[in-house]
């Protein structure tokens, strides 16, 4: 079998792997690094987006084979090095960018590169770069405002008030 | 997925004759032939990755084409064709979502000739020259039908030659489980007559549609194409949408692609 070597998150790491090898399987199962989740088996959910050189791609989406030499970042290496939540994760955290948490590896590593492309998106550019992201609890809306606030942006209000009423016909 | 051998070639002349050993398969980003593969909808003896051959994902500008390299990523055309060719580079910044952007190719995605892919409607619109290891291929010439091509088994894209529009706009109605085009129009005025390339409608794949082109040759505003309309026997009909609907679809998308260009 192929014995592949990567940089992720900082480390050198070797791993031997079958040429089909998803790199998403490489990671988890190869390295234990088991906070890159698979979500779906069609390519389609985006909870396994990690960085390779510097991009976002979809773990399943790429042989481990195809990542021999490359720079991975994973959601592991998102945090702080004392343990504590950066910027971003924090933020999903205080706007409710998260329920379940399955989705959550993906979002905050596609907003990661969001934000290295674009540090100040505006509401259609954030939800233009999520769109290969799936969650199926918040609405999206607690996510956006998270990555507005992650980038230094304000927070549109909460609907905190009543709906508006509907209009007699 | 079953297990294949795995060739990881630096030339095109080792890839060339890698693909030329047995049941080989190129590959270049994979972000439809990875999903086909794991569905077992594929299974090659050897793997071709042609992401390391040097030279191939370069894109040059002359004075008035674009010449990009087969393994160009969709994120790198949206990026560096912004200037020179705006409705390419939107084209290439909507195609599917940021993560497939990073990996995906142009040479893929002509290769693959998926019927509602984005690219080829720009290919045939623009009147694009696909370059392979072999030989030179009109884009009249290049899309044979839905996931056929003019290619032969083992022949590599290198480069597209596209001649850049006076003006043109893509306009794709999003199938938005897929994010492939429903229906998607690239049309496109040049000094010698206006091009009008539909993808996602046809059970042959893309298409141009000539009424429209003649109509927009003479005056390439939105008004020209009044009463146009295009027959639904020969459209795509599935789950997501009928054959009327994807025809109402291409007057629609081809407005707006005039509209906006």
């Amino acid at each position: 079998m192929p014995e592949i070597s990567m940089r992720v998150n900082g480390t050198d790491r070797t791993v031997r792997v079958e040429n089909r090898t998803l790199l998403v399987h490489a990671l988890r199962d190869g390295l234990r690094l088991t906070g890159t989740h698979v979500g779906c088996d069609t390519s389609q959910c985006g909870a396994c987006t990690i960085h390779v050189d510097g991009a976002p791609v979809k773990a399943c989406s790429m042989l481990a084979v195809e990542a021999d030499g490359a720079e991975v970042e994973t959601i592991e290496g998102q945090a702080m090095s004392d343990g504590s939540l950066n910027t971003i994760q924090q933020a999903f955290q205080d706007h409710h960018g998260l329920q379940c948490g399955f989705c959550t590896p993906g979002m905050v590593m596609a907003t990661a590169a969001l934000l290295r492309e674009n540090p100040k998106p505006g509401d259609a550019e954030i939800r233009h770069a999520l769109k290969g992201n799936i969650c199926r609890c918040t609405g999206y809306q607690g996510i956006v405002n998270a990555i507005l606030a992650a980038s230094g942006q304000p927070v549109p209000a909460a609907m905190d008030s009543e709906p508006a009423p509907v209009a007699a016909e | 997925m079953y297990d294949f051998d795995f060739a990881n070639p630096a030339t095109l002349d080792e890839a060339v004759a890698a693909l030329g050993r047995g049941d080989a398969q190129a590959l270049a980003g994979g972000q439809t032939y990875l999903p086909a593969l794991r569905q077992r909808l594929a299974a090659p003896d050897t793997i071709v990755s042609l992401k390391r051959v040097e030279g191939l994902s370069d894109i040059e500008a002359t004075v008035d084409t674009l010449r990009i390299g087969a393994m160009a990523t969709h994120a790198r055309i949206a990026r560096e064709t912004a200037d020179r060719f705006p409705a390419l580079s939107r084209l290439a910044g909507n195609i599917g979502d940021m993560a497939v952007r990073s990996r995906g190719t142009l040479g893929g995605s002509l290769a693959n000739n998926d019927p509602s892919a984005c690219y080829p409607a720009m290919a045939l619109a623009t009147g694009a020259t696909i370059h392979t290891n072999a030989r030179d291929i009109a884009a009249e010439d290049f899309f044979r039908g839905m996931f056929e091509t003019a290619l032969d088994d083992g022949e590599i894209i290198t480069a597209v030659t596209v001649p850049v529009a006076q003006a043109a706009h893509y306009e794709k109605f999003v199938q938005r489980a897929s994010r492939f085009a429903l229906v998607g129009v690239f049309a496109a005025r040049y000094p010698d007559g206006a091009r009008v390339a539909v993808t996602g409608a046809s059970s042959g794949g893309v298409f141009r549609w000539t009424e429209a082109e003649e109509r927009l040759s003479d005056r390439f505003e939105a008004s020209a194409l009044d009463g146009l309309t295009i027959a639904p026997d020969d459209m795509i009909e599935d789950l997501h949408a009928t054959k009327p609907y994807r025809a109402h679809l291409v007057s629609v998308m081809t407005r707006r692609a005039v509209e906006h260009a």
